[in-house]
């Protein structure tokens, strides 16, 4: 059975609302709101939703940019949400991140060469000439030429400066990678460039990926177990079959019917079912999310499935999914 | 003349060059296309591949000095290359309709949502204060905004990025435009947003029999929506056809490349198709012979044509070149050759 690497339990993340005369906290924007899954070693780990869902505030939580506001996130037996633990553990140097925009992530001043020893300086006391090899090895595996180490950011292309930011991150042999949206800005030939390297690196070591995006098709490519977020809150969970043969929730057959298909002959059928799922959406909001229009708490229907569901619904959905599986 | 009118544009041999140190550089390389009316034309292809040139060479936004536009576009009988700038304000807005990628850069943020698409109606009708309101109400409500009468009053910044192209789009369709160019509509937003926006193109365009040139870089969005499809590489169109047929026989190197490292198959462990190389740039774009060619090495110079034109393959189906005939992918190759591309 795989390891889990890292656990997140109830983590929420509150931004204050501040209002009146003394300027006092009125209310919070729950951007994260009691979230809870686990990443195992080695694996890819997606999680969906669309923009505002809280996805990259849970990402950055995760990385420590963000300051939490309740709920642990458990690395190897200890809650690094504290800095004491983070320290113990050298958690900042086993967890990186990739992010979206490679151009505001790059320091233009800095040379290629700077910008990936970083890391390497800050957790290892090597020489100019280990640094360097280090460099040149981290550049081989991205796939970029030696010379690129003299070069500035703004002298390579979107694709190879992601394959930088990779490298990167890659730096400081971590356990976990956070990638934010690493691929929305490329184009498709350039997308699928970056997503090899990024897959050849895992499977040599071994690297946990928490791949957080929107589209739903790269995330079906790459990762084994999913999460679809809504309003701060998952309201679905679970293996990737599971999820994308038999959804559940509303929202996210709403997500998988908006995808665009690549099937021109039944695109009329595809547009009904869209339309169709789209009206239930509309109609039903109150069946599946409560009052406050809050997503409810996350119950188990199969193996490797949870969805967020009130809990007589559940059980339901749980009988239903049997019989599908006993059908299919 | 009912059959005449069917067809919108007629591009014929357009050459759109952009001046980069004092030289010009052809970004969109002898483009022939034709828009019919009730049509969806896509143009496909990746960044830097001259897509949005056409657009703006069709709607004459450029700037005049850096740019040299040759050949003729030609809208019922009229010329639109080297039409006169007071003309030209005649016919932008009122008979061709422009959707711009990033609805908040193309919005007065000081200025009313509603306000904005009356202007609109302000330079190209005869409307009066009140008419022109009730005609934005009109078009918000037709574009799916909720409370138009509210939104009316709001300023870019107060909506959502879906509530933005709706009104971009509002403003584009005012004065019910015969042509509308959609350069990329649906980027910017999020999918369950984007499927509503494309939905929304596609009944708008029933409801006014206009034609759309689509420019997109996703080929899903072009499966779902589209007629009629160019693809694109460096400057050139390389396939045109049907939508059918560009999905299910795609002929070009490049098109089937493309359609190759799209994300979607269930197998995981597989590679995504990754095509060689990568877009040669405005200056560096190789001048003859196929400009795909450096991208696909294995297949020999001999299967290439020295000047590559464009042939009919297929009623309707247009394909550059006579490589397509030998082209298959490098994996697709006898072990003997798979093997020593593997030692690279």
């Amino acid at each position: 059975m795989a390891k889990e690497i890292i656990q997140i339990k109830d983590l929420k993340v509150y931004y204050p609302i501040r209002s009146g005369f003394w300027n006092r906290i009125t209310d919070y924007v729950r951007a994260v709101d009691g979230v809870n899954f686990s990443i195992n070693e080695g694996e890819t780990y997606g999680l969906i939703g669309e923009s505002g869902s809280g996805k990259s505030t849970t990402g950055k939580a995760i990385v420590g940019v963000e300051k939490v506001t309740g709920g642990q996130i458990m690395y190897k037996g200890l809650d690094v949400t504290k800095a004491s633990n983070r320290k113990k553990l050298d958690y900042n140097k086993d967890v990186q991140m990739i992010f979206q925009d490679s151009m505001s992530s790059l320091n233009p001043r800095k040379r290629i060469e700077d910008i990936i020893a970083e890391p390497i300086r800050n957790f290892e006391n090597l020489t100019t000439d280990q640094e360097r090899d280090r460099v040149q090895d981290l550049l081989d595996i991205v796939g970029m030429p030696s010379d690129a180490i003299y070069k500035y950011p703004h002298e390579f292309s979107g694709g190879q400066r992601q394959r930088i930011g990779v490298a990167r991150a890659v730096a400081t042999n971590p356990k976990l990678i956070v990638a934010d949206e690493p691929t929305s800005a490329l184009d498709l030939s350039v997308q699928a460039q970056v997503l090899n390297f990024m897959k050849h690196i895992q499977q040599q070591y071994n690297i946990a990926y928490l791949f957080i995006s929107h589209d739903l098709g790269v995330v079906k490519h790459m990762s084994e177990n999913l999460a679809i977020m809504h309003r701060g809150r998952l309201v679905e969970l679970g293996s990737r079959e599971e999820i994308y043969k038999h959804p559940i929730h509303i929202y996210t057959k709403r997500l998988l019917s908006a995808i665009p298909q690549v099937d021109v002959e039944h695109r009329e059928e595809h547009k009904k079912h869209r339309e169709q799922v789209e009206k239930e959406f509309e109609e039903n909001q109150g069946k599946w999310y409560d009052k406050d229009g809050r997503v409810y708490p996350l119950q188990q229907v199969a193996p490797k499935h949870w969805v967020a569901l009130p809990e007589d619904m559940a059980q339901e959905a749980e009988l239903e999914e049997r019989e599908e599986k006993e059908s299919d | 003349m009912e059959k005449q009118s069917d067809l919108l544009l007629d591009i014929q041999h357009l050459h759109t060059a952009y001046r980069l140190q004092g030289k010009f550089y052809d970004a969109a390389d002898d483009i022939n296309l034709t828009l019919k009316r009730d049509e969806i034309l896509a143009i496909v292809g990746e960044s830097g591949c001259g897509k949005s040139t056409i657009a703006s060479s069709i709607i004459g936004l450029y700037d005049h000095k850096n740019t040299k536009v040759t050949g003729d576009i030609l809208y019922n009988e009229l010329n639109l290359v080297g039409l006169n700038e007071s003309l030209f304000n005649k016919i932008r807005g009122d008979k061709i309709g422009m959707i711009f990628q990033d609805p908040l850069a193309s919005l007065n943020p000081l200025m009313r949502v509603g306000d904005q698409v009356a202007e609109t109606l302000y330079y190209h009708t005869d409307m009066d204060e009140k008419a022109r309101h009730a005609r934005v109400i009109e078009l918000f409500n037709q574009v799916g905004m909720p409370r138009p009468e509210e939104m009316y009053e709001m300023y870019p910044h107060e909506l959502s990025g879906g509530l933005r192209q709706r009104v971009v789009i509002a403003m584009a369709i005012a004065c019910k435009p015969e042509v509308i160019i959609a350069d990329e509509p649906t980027t910017a937003l999020d999918v369950t947003i984007q499927a509503q926006i494309l939905d929304l193109l596609e009944d708008i365009q029933r409801q006014s029999h206009s034609g759309i040139i689509l420019i997109t870089h996703d080929l899903g969005v072009v499966a779902e929506t589209a007629d009629e499809v160019a693809v694109m590489y460096a400057g050139q169109i390389v396939e045109k056809s049907d939508v059918k047929t560009i999905f299910e026989n795609p002929l070009h190197p490049y098109t089937r490349s493309l359609l190759n490292s799209m994300p979607q198959s269930d197998d995981t462990d597989e590679d995504l198709h990754v095509i060689k190389g990568t877009v040669p740039s405005l200056k560096n774009m190789p001048r003859s012979g196929d400009r795909f060619a450096a991208r696909i090495p294995w297949i020999p110079a001999s299967a290439h044509e020295v000047e590559p034109r464009v042939h009919e393959v297929a009623p309707g189906h247009w394909v550059r070149c006579t490589c397509w005939k030998t082209f298959h992918f490098e994996d697709e190759d006898s072990t003997q050759k798979a093997t020593a591309a593997s030692g690279e």
